[in-house]
């Protein structure tokens, strides 16, 4: 059994069809990666598990349980986060508290200052800046706390959504290894990404979304070595 | 001089109720971006709760500072519930909804309020039984303060210092601060944007409440109407501060206090009510978003 699995997944938004009959699975300790243009669903998949936005059919299991009709504050607690598009910080908190609020759903102060200091050890610039309002961070170190405040509740399985979008290319390399490290630690990832050439180098297995439906599914290597893959995302 | 120092601690004090108003409007507004035109109407309610208290407590005819300040934890209390069940059955339905049917819903209670208030206590004027009696405290040659007066100033800056802790240094704190920012980030960390929603409108009315028996003590008519105007007053002092921004309130309540004291004593007390509009209209072609209110860059 998958440790998440989505299975004929069908979304709406309004009366746009967004998902179609998507099916998506996740292994313990993988790293999964999703890839496809701008409108692909990609971002809709990943916010339809964590219970933002209702599926009209199909469903969402989370290690034996159905989680398709769990409140997304709810999914948090059962050890599955997200990172979302366009990172999401709290502007209006420092970076501690932003990694605080991460932590909301735990009691354990040792252990959610253990974490906090984990953090800083994984992404060294938060710790610089940690008094300072997330609103004036950069974009990539945004991304950083925006990542680092998604593993702040313990997750066994974390979505990322986008990591590399509008960063500097270096901090991005960073930000994979980091992705890299993560997933060492026993963290399962769920990666989206338009960056295919990186998300497919660090990822185990791939998909790939057009409009609303899994056009391809494979290993990530022989993902990175099709064709079609190659034309449509890697740029030839 | 002493005029003025007089007119400014009549001012101070006059505009730290208006600033506990203007606390309840401000953080609702961070929180759902909805004007709760309902909330003055709450400080009303808070006043007549404060009324029946002091019968239950027997207040009136034995007054003491201990009834007095159990007279005003019972109102916060109840009209906090009452703010919690206002939410639940009239606001929640409408969350995802358009803005504007929020709003008019807002107008809805707030006008069955005032008419359920007139229905239920009567549309004449009630006395608030003098829980403190007054005397007069000299400040120096010239100026002076009331006990009643120093009540209101202790216990707003208590309120207001213990909120401002509240938000800055405790989990739910912090937690309202995320949901005012993002409702699906909050959400994302675990946070129940519902119950923290609820939670605020709890806060709020309970300090228009106490806003209201901290009026009664020492202006002791009250009616079901009387939360219209410093409602309204309140809602241009958080404006004035940066709607949303909770210093601003503040700041905006005793701006807004001490402009309509010092309107009345220097020019005319016709003047009084109209000061508060002068300064939204100002504030509006001046500084739209407020004196604390900047528009928050946000590096994408």
């Amino acid at each position: 059994m998958s440790q998440l699995s989505v299975e004929n997944l069908d979304v709406y938004y309004g009366a746009v069809h967004a998902l179609k009959g998507v099916s998506v699975h996740a292994e313990a300790g993988e790293i999964v990666t999703l890839i496809g243009a701008n409108g692909a669903g990609k971002t809709t998949l990943l916010r339809t598990i964590s219970g933002l936005v209702p599926a009209k059919s199909g469903r969402v299991m989370f290690e034996g349980r159905d989680i398709t009709r769990v409140p997304a504050h709810e999914i948090v607690a059962l050890g599955l986060s997200q990172s979302p598009e366009g990172r999401m910080v709290f502007a209006n908190l420092s970076v501690e508290d932003n990694l605080e609020m991460g932590a909301y759903i735990r009691k354990d102060k040792a252990g959610i200052r253990e974490d906090r200091d984990a953090m800083y050890q994984l992404f060294p610039r938060l710790l610089e800046r940690r008094k300072q309002l997330s609103g004036t961070l950069s974009g990539g170190e945004q991304q950083m706390l925006a990542i680092a405040r998604a593993l702040m509740s313990r997750p066994r399985v974390v979505l990322l959504d986008e990591p590399s979008l509008g960063i500097a290319p270096l901090l991005v390399r960073d930000i994979f290894k980091n992705i890299v490290e993560i997933n060492r630690r026993g963290v399962t990832v769920l990666l989206v990404e338009q960056n295919a050439h990186m998300a497919l180098s660090i990822a185990r297995r791939g998909y790939v979304l057009e409009t609303g439906k899994v056009v391809l599914e494979d290993e990530a290597a022989k993902l990175a070595a099709n064709d079609e893959v190659r034309k449509a995302y890697l740029g030839g | 001089m002493s005029t003025f120092l007089q007119q400014l601690v009549n001012g101070v004090t006059w505009g730290s109720v208006y600033a506990l108003i203007a606390l309840g409007y401000t953080m609702v507004y961070g929180i759902l971006r909805l004007i709760n035109f309902a909330h003055g109407d709450i400080y009303m309610l808070g006043a007549f709760i404060g009324l029946y208290a002091s019968r239950w407590f027997n207040a009136a005819k034995d007054p003491s500072p201990v009834k007095a300040l159990l007279v005003l934890l019972t109102s916060m209390l109840l009209s906090a519930l009452i703010g919690m069940i206002i939410e639940r059955l009239a606001y929640k339905p409408v969350r995802k909804s358009p803005r504007l049917s929020a709003l008019i819903t807002a107008i809805g209670v707030s006008l069955l309020l005032e008419n359920g208030g007139a229905l239920v206590f009567g549309e004449d004027q009630k006395f608030f039984p003098q829980l403190i009696p007054q005397k007069t405290i000299a400040l120096m040659a010239g100026v002076s303060i009331s006990n009643q007066q120093l009540i209101v100033l202790v216990v707003s800056i208590v309120l207001m210092f213990g909120l401002r802790m509240f938000v800055l240094h405790t989990r739910t704190g912090k937690a309202m601060q995320a949901v005012s920012h993002s409702h699906m980030a909050a959400s994302l960390m675990g946070i129940s944007v519902d119950r923290i929603i609820t939670f605020t409108f709890m806060i709020g009315s309970s300090l228009a409440a106490a806003a209201g028996v901290l009026v009664a003590l020492q202006s002791p008519k009250i009616e079901p109407y009387m939360g219209i105007m410093p409602g309204l007053k309140a809602f241009v002092a958080a404006v004035l501060g940066g709607i949303g921004n909770i210093p601003g309130a503040v700041v905006g309540g005793l701006v807004m206090g001490i402009a309509e004291v010092m309107v009345t004593g220097y020019l005319s007390p016709t003047y009084r009510d109209a000061i508060a509009f002068v300064l939204l209209i100002v504030i509006l072609l001046v500084r739209p978003a407020g004196i604390f209110g900047k528009a928050v860059t946000e590096k994408v």
